[in-house]
C-alpha cells in the first residue's frame, strides 16, 4: 500500500502534527517504503488466529473503592503551560 | 397505532434512538483513586492519571464492575463475562490522555429490554443494544475569559455507563418515557442518582426521519442534552427540520449537533465538523475484564423489587389499577414512601392520597418527595384521622394544607384549630330541625320525589356545622327527619 | 582506602563488598562518580545531571549504613534512563515537547531504588521517547559511544534507546543505569557498548511512571558491567506494583542466587532462522564460539525452529507505532511540556506537536495513526496482532524442548554516527533479534562476548522463558566467564583535571 499526499495529510490532521504543504511528498514516500516493508505480513496466513493484544495472561485485577487520590491542584497545574486560577487554559473553543 | 407526522407531501416517520450517560454511583473514579462528588473546586479531584501525565496508568474499581452488571440486570440484558477497554482516540482540550478509555466491540453489557407506559395507557418495550463502560471527560469552561477557555478535570475519569437504545422510538414521548424509565430503574438499583442537572446523566440523541416503510434515513446526533424537556424539544425541532429538508428535495447531512435551550433549535456543532476517526484499539495498559457467573448470581441477589415486578405485584396484592401502580411505582422514592403509608391502611385510599392531594401540594411547592416537607408517616396519621371518624375527607383536605405549610402532624392541627368532626346527633339534629322549619318548599320538593335536594340540605347542614359535621351521620338523620 | 580513580573501575558486588566493611563510603564512591560525569560531557550521555542529590543521597545513606540499615544497592551511585519521572527533577524522554517537565512523582522503579538505598547521579540521554536505535534522535544531542574503531576516531553510536545509559556504565561514571526495552532498547545498545543489559519478563518492572513508548512492549531493565550486577540491580527493581495493572503479581526471586556457574544438563535452543543473510561474518564466529563455550560447560546444544522470527520486525513496526500513537497524544501543550501558540486549539495542537517532535516520533505517531484508522485496521493492526501471537506461539512450543536459547544480540558491531539515519528500514533491522522477545514478553540479556575485527564489542543474547530470569542469569553467568571479555574503551573523553 502505498500513501498519497492528500493520506498524510489526513493522518497528519488526526494525529494533529503540523505538516508543513512541502513535507508532505517525501513524508508521503517515505511512510510508503515502511509500509510496503510491513507488508510482508501478508504471506503469513492468519485466518484461524486469534488477535494478541497482551502477552500478560492474568487476570486483570480490581482496585477497592475507597478515596485514596486527589487533592492535590497545585501539583496537578504545577507543570501546565497557562496555568490559571487553578485550570489549565488554552485558546478558546467554539463548540 | 402509528405516530406519523403528517408533512407537506405526506406522512413521516421518525424514528429515535438514545445514547444515555449515566454516571455510575461510586466513591472513587472508573480508574483513579480520585473522588467522584460534584461541585469541588477546580483540579482538586483530579489523580495523576485523570491528567494524563506521563507514565500514569489506570487500574480498574471494582465497584464500576459491580454497578455496570447491576445496571445490565436491572435492564432485563445480557452479562458478558469477558469484556474489553479499548481506546477511543481523538483529541479535545478536557480529554487530557487523548483518548477516551472505553468499550468498543465487546462491552460488558449486551442487549436488553426496557418497557415504557405511555399516556395512552399503552405500553412499549424499547430495545437496549449494549450498556459500556467508559470514562467521563473534564470540564470546558468558556465564560470566565474573552479569549480563553479554562479546563476543570474533576470530572475526568468519572466512571459512565453508555446506555445505547436501539433505534425503536417513535416519537418525542416515547424517547421521553424511555428516558424517565432507565433513570428510574438506575435509581431503584442505586447505580445512578440521575441528576440531570449536575450532569450525572445526559443523553446523545439519534434523531431520522423516513417514509412509513423505508429504511432508516440518515440520522443527526444531538450531543449532550441535559434534560428531558429539552430532549424532547430537540427532537421536536430536528423532525421538523429534517422533513423540511427531504421535502425540499435535499438530504440531510450526518452529523453532530448541539441542542440550544435558549432557542429550542439544534446546530451543527463546530468543534466537531470533521469526520471523526476514532482508531479504537485496546487498550494495553489494561486487560481483559472478566468475572465468573458467581459473581453476577451475588449481584443478582441483591437486586431491589424493580419497577415493572412492584407494579405487577401493587395491582395484583393491592388491587391497585394498572395506572395508579405505575404512577406510584415511577419513581423509587415515590414507591417507598406509598409504601410507608400504605403499611397497615387501606392500599387504594393511600394510593388516593399520595398521587391525588400529597402530589398536588408537592407540585405546588415545586418540591421533589424526597424533601417533602409532609413525611410518610405525617401522611398516614391524616388517613387514620379520616379512618377513625375524627375528620372528614373534605377537611383533611384542608388539614393537609396546613401541614405542608407548618410541617405539623394532622393531629396536632385537627385539635388546636378545632376541626374534630361533630357526631354527636343531638347537636346535628338541632342544626336539623332549623333548617328544615326554615324552608317548608325545600322540604315539599324532596318529599314530592326531588332525590337529589338532599345534597342541598346536606351543604346546608356543612355549612352550619363549619364542616365539621360526619357527613354519614348527617345524610342519615336528614333522610329520617324528611321522611314525610 | 582504594585511590580515586580506581573507584570508577569497581563493580556493584565489589563496591557493595567494599562499603559493608566499612573500607569505602558511598560519599567517596559517589564523588569519584560525579566527578567522572563531570568529565564526560563529550560523550553527551547525560541529559540532567544531579551532582547535589547524588552527594545528599550518598550521605543519607552513609548515615544509614552507620546506623545498621543497608539494602541490597545501599550507597551505589546509578544513572538513570530519562524516560523514568524522577520527582522534582526535569524529565524529558529525550523531547522537546517535555521542556521543563519536572514530574511531581516518583517512578515505582526508581522508587525502588531508592528503598534498596540507591544514589542518583542523573538522567542519561536517549532517543526521543525511546524510538531510535541509535541514539541519534535525541532532542538534546546524539550520545557518543565510548569505543572507537581501532585507529579511527569517528563517532559511533552508543546503540539505542538506552545508549546514555549504556554509555554512563561503559564509560565508567555510573555503577549501574536504568534502561528501558521496547524492542531492544536495552540489549542491542549494551551489545555495542561492551556492558551487559536485561529486559526481564513483560510485568517484571512496574511500568508506573515511565513515560509510555509502546505500552504492551515496554519493559524496564538494568544495563550494568557484568551479570552479577545486574542480577543484584534487577532484583531491587523489579517487584509487583498494584499501580500497574499489567505488573505481575510474582514474587522476585534471588536472582544473584541464580548464578551457580553450572549448566550441565540445560538445553540450550539455537533458532536457525536466526542466521541472517548477509550477515557479518564475525557475528556468525561470535555465535558459534558462545554454542562452544556452553557445550563445553555441559550443556545440550539443540537446533530448534522459530518459525516466524522474519515476520517479527514487521508486525512490531505496527504494534508499536500504533500503541505510541495513542501514547503520546497527551503531548499537546495543555497540561505540561512545551507549548506552541495557535490561532484556535487544534493549531495550537499541531504547532506544539510539529515543533515537539522530532523526524522520527513524527514518522512512528503517522504510521500508528495510519494502521489504526478506519479501513486499514483489519489489515495492518489486527494482522500484526495475529502474527504475534504467532511469534509467542514459536516460543511456547520451542520452550516445551528447550531451557534457554543463544542468539546474536545484534547484527553488527556498532556503527558510525549518520551511517543509517537515512534509511528508516535499515536503522529498524538492528532489532531484528531482539524484538521477538519483546513481542513475546520474554526476558532477554545481552552479555559482551568478544570484539570486532574493528575492536569493536559484540554480544551474545540470551533468552529464557516467561519469569525464569533465574536460568537466564544462570546461563549468561557462565557465558560471561567463559569469554573472559575485560576489554574497556580508552577514556579519550576525560579531560584532564
Ligand atoms: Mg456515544
Ligand atoms: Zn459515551
Amino acid at each position: 500500500m502505498s500513501v498519497d499526499k492528500a493520506t498524510v495529510a489526513r493522518i497528519a490532521h488526526l494525529a494533529r502534527i503540523g505538516v508543513n504543504e512541502d513535507e508532505l511528498e517525501p513524508l508521503a514516500a517515505e511512510l510508503s517504503g515502511i509500509l510496503n516493508w510491513i507488508e510482508q505480513l501478508n504471506e503469513v496466513d492468519t485466518d484461524a488466529v486469534p488477535p494478541m493484544a497482551s502477552v500478560h495472561d492474568e487476570a486483570l485485577r480490581w482496585r477497592a473503592d475507597v478515596i485514596n487520590d486527589g487533592g492535590k491542584q497545585a501539583d496537578i497545574v504545577a507543570n501546565a503551560p497557562d496555568g490559571r486560577d487553578g485550570f489549565f487554559a488554552v485558546p478558546k473553543v467554539i463548540e | 397505532m402509528n405516530n406519523y407526522v403528517e408533512g407537506a407531501t405526506g406522512p413521516w416517520e421518525v424514528v429515535i434512538g438514545l445514547e444515555v450517560h449515566a454516571q455510575v454511583i461510586s466513591q472513587s473514579k472508573l480508574f483513579s483513586g480520585a473522588a467522584t462528588a460534584f461541585g469541588a473546586e477546580a483540579n482538586s479531584q483530579v489523580s495523576l492519571v485523570d491528567a494524563g501525565l506521563p507514565g500514569m496508568l489506570p487500574v480498574i474499581n471494582e465497584m464500576a464492575v459491580e454497578q455496570a452488571v447491576r445496571s445490565g440486570l436491572g435492564l432485563n440484558a445480557k452479562i458478558n463475562n469477558y469484556s474489553v477497554f479499548d481506546r477511543k482516540n481523538y483529541f479535545y482540550a478536557d480529554l487530557p490522555q487523548g483518548y477516551q478509555i472505553s468499550q468498543y466491540l465487546q462491552p460488558i453489557v449486551g442487549e436488553g429490554i426496557v418497557s415504557v407506559d405511555l399516556a395512552d395507557g399503552s405500553s412499549r418495550d424499547i430495545g437496549v443494544e449494549r450498556l459500556h463502560l467508559e470514562q467521563d471527560a473534564g470540564k470546558s469552561i468558556h465564560d470566565r475569559h474573552p479569549t480563553k477557555t479554562y479546563v476543570d478535570l474533576n470530572r475526568s475519569g468519572v466512571a459512565l455507563m453508555e446506555i445505547v437504545s436501539k433505534p425503536d422510538m417513535r416519537s418525542a414521548e416515547e424517547a421521553g418515557a424511555y428516558v424517565r424509565k432507565v433513570r428510574a430503574i438506575l435509581r431503584y438499583l442505586g447505580t445512578c442518582d440521575g441528576n440531570m442537572e449536575e450532569g450525572s446523566m445526559r443523553a446523545d440523541v439519534n434523531v431520522s426521519v423516513r417514509r412509513p416503510g423505508d429504511d432508516l434515513g440518515t440520522r443527526a446526533e444531538i450531543k449532550n442534552v441535559n434534560s428531558i424537556r429539552f430532549m424532547q424539544q430537540a427532537i421536536a425541532y430536528e423532525t421538523t427540520r429534517q422533513i423540511d429538508i427531504l421535502e425540499e428535495g435535499g438530504s440531510i447531512d450526518q452529523e453532530t449537533r448541539l441542542f440550544d435551550a435558549q432557542t429550542g433549535t439544534t446546530r451543527p456543532m463546530r468543534s466537531k465538523e470533521e469526520a471523526h476517526d476514532y482508531r479504537y484499539f485496546p487498550d494495553p495498559d489494561l486487560l481483559p475484564l472478566e468475572f465468573s457467573h458467581e459473581f453476577v448470581d451475588r449481584i443478582r441477589a441483591t437486586l431491589p423489587e424493580l419497577p415493572d415486578t412492584k407494579k405487577q405485584r401493587y395491582m395484583d396484592e393491592l388491587g391497585l389499577s394498572a395506572h395508579d401502580a405505575g404512577v406510584l411505582v415511577s419513581e423509587r422514592d415515590t414507591a417507598a414512601f406509598y409504601e410507608q403509608v400504605a403499611t397497615g391502611r387501606d392500599a387504594k385510599v393511600a394510593a388516593n392520597w399520595v398521587q391525588g392531594e400529597f402530589f398536588a401540594q408537592l407540585s405546588k411547592l415545586e418540591r421533589d418527595i424526597a424533601d417533602s416537607p409532609v413525611s410518610a408517616g405525617q401522611l398516614g396519621g391524616l388517613i387514620d384521622l379520616i379512618a377513625d371518624n375524627t375528620i372528614s375527607g373534605k377537611i383533611a383536605k384542608d388539614v393537609l394544607e396546613i401541614m405542608f405549610e407548618s410541617g405539623q402532624d394532622a393531629a396536632a392541627i385537627v385539635e388546636e384549630k378545632g376541626l374534630k368532626q361533630v357526631s354527636d346527633s343531638g347537636a346535628i339534629e338541632g342544626e336539623i330541625d332549623t333548617i328544615i322549619a326554615a324552608n317548608p318548599d325545600k322540604v315539599a320538593e324532596f318529599q314530592s320525589g326531588k332525590e337529589k335536594m338532599i345534597g342541598w340540605f346536606v351543604g346546608q347542614v356543612m355549612q352550619a356545622t363549619k364542616g365539621k359535621a360526619n357527613p354519614q351521620l348527617v345524610n342519615q338523620l336528614l333522610r329520617d327527619k324528611l321522611k314525610p | 582506602m582504594p585511590e580515586h580513580t580506581a573507584l570508577t573501575e569497581l563493580g556493584i558486588a565489589e563496591a557493595r563488598d567494599l562499603l559493608a566493611k566499612g573500607d569505602l563510603s558511598s560519599r567517596e564512591l559517589t564523588q569519584s562518580h560525579v566527578d567522572a560525569m563531570a568529565e564526560a560531557g563529550a560523550l553527551n550521555a547525560m541529559v540532567t545531571e544531579t551532582p547535589e542529590i547524588a552527594l545528599a543521597m550518598a550521605e543519607a545513606s552513609d548515615n544509614r549504613r552507620g546506623k545498621g540499615g543497608a539494602g541490597a544497592l545501599e550507597g551505589i551511585p546509578l544513572a538513570i534512563k530519562d524516560l523514568f519521572c524522577t520527582t522534582d527533577v526535569l524529565t524529558t524522554a529525550g523531547s522537546h515537547i517535555l521542556d521543563g517537565f519536572t514530574p511531581p512523582y516518583e517512578s515505582t522503579v526508581t522508587a525502588n531504588l531508592w528503598q534498596a538505598g540507591a544514589v542518583m547521579l542523573g538522567k542519561t540521554n536517549m532517543d526521543e521517547f525511546a524510538m531510535g536505535s541509535s541514539n541519534e534522535t535525541s532532542y538534546h544531542g546524539p550520545v557518543q559511544n565510548p569505543w572507537r574503531r581501532q585507529g579511527d576516531n569517528r563517532a559511533l553510536v552508543p546503540g539505542g534507546s538506552s545508549g546514555g545509559s549504556a554509555t554512563a556504565v561503559a564509560g565508567r561514571f555510573a555503577m549501574g543505569a536504568t534502561a528501558t526495552d521496547t524492542g531492544g532498547s536495552i540489549r542491542q545498545p549494551a551489545a555495542f557498548t561492551g556492558t551487559v543489559g536485561c529486559k526481564p519478563t513483560y510485568g517484571r518492572c512496574s511500568r508506573w511512571g515511565v513515560v509510555a513508548f509502546a505500552s504492551s512492549l515496554d519493559q524496564a531493565g538494568p544495563i550494568t558491567r557484568d551479570v552479577r550486577d545486574n542480577a543484584i540491580m534487577l532484583g531491587a527493581m523489579a517487584g509487583y506494583d498494584a499501580k500497574d495493572s499489567t505488573s505481575a503479581n510474582q514474587a522476585v526471586p534471588d536472582f544473584e542466587a541464580a548464578l551457580t556457574g553450572d549448566v550441565r544438563g540445560l538445553k540450550i535452543g539455537v533458532p536457525k532462522e536466526y542466521v541472517l543473510d548477509g550477515m557479518p561474518g564475525e557475528i556468525e564466529i561470535l555465535w558459534q564460539q558462545g554454542i562452544g563455550w556452553l557445550r563445553e560447560a555441559g550443556a545440550e546444544i539443540i537446533d530448534i525452529s522459530l518459525p516466524h522470527t522474519k515476520y517479527a520486525l514487521p508486525a512490531y513496526y505496527i504494534v508499536a507505532p500504533a500503541e505510541a500513537s495513542s501514547n503520546l497524544a497527551r503531548y499537546d501543550g495543555v497540561r505540561f511540556g512545551l507549548r506552541e501558540d495557535g490561532g484556535d486549539l487544534t493549531e495550537m495542537y499541531k504547532n506544539t506537536r510539529a515543533a515537539g517532535f522530532g523526524a522520527e516520533v513524527r514518522r512512528r505517531v503517522l504510521i500508528g495513526t495510519y494502521v489504526l484508522s478506519a479501513g486499514y485496521y483489519d489489515a495492518y493492526y489486527l494482522k500484526a496482532q495475529k502474527v504475534r501471537r504467532l511469534i509467542a506461539q514459536d516460543f511456547r512450543d520451542v520452550y516445551q524442548t528447550v531451557d534457554a536459547i543463544l542468539t546474536p544480540s545484534a547484527p553488527s558491531a556498532a556503527f558510525a554516527q549518520g551511517d543509517k539515519s537515512d534509511d528508516p528500514i535499515a536503522m529498524y533491522l538492528n532489532d531484528v533479534f531482539t524484538v521477538p522477545a519483546n513481542l513475546a514478553g520474554l526476558p532477554g540479556i545481552s552479555v559482551p562476548a568478544g570484539l570486532s575485527d574493528e575492536g569493536l564489542p559484540l554480544g551474545l543474547q540470551v533468552l529464557a522463558p516467561a519469569f525464569d530470569e533465574e536460568t537466564m542469569f544462570r546461563v549468561a553467568g557462565v557465558l560471561e566467564a567463559a569469554a573472559a571479555f575485560n576489554a574497556a574503551p580508552e577514556q579519550w573523553w576525560r579531560t584532564a583535571p
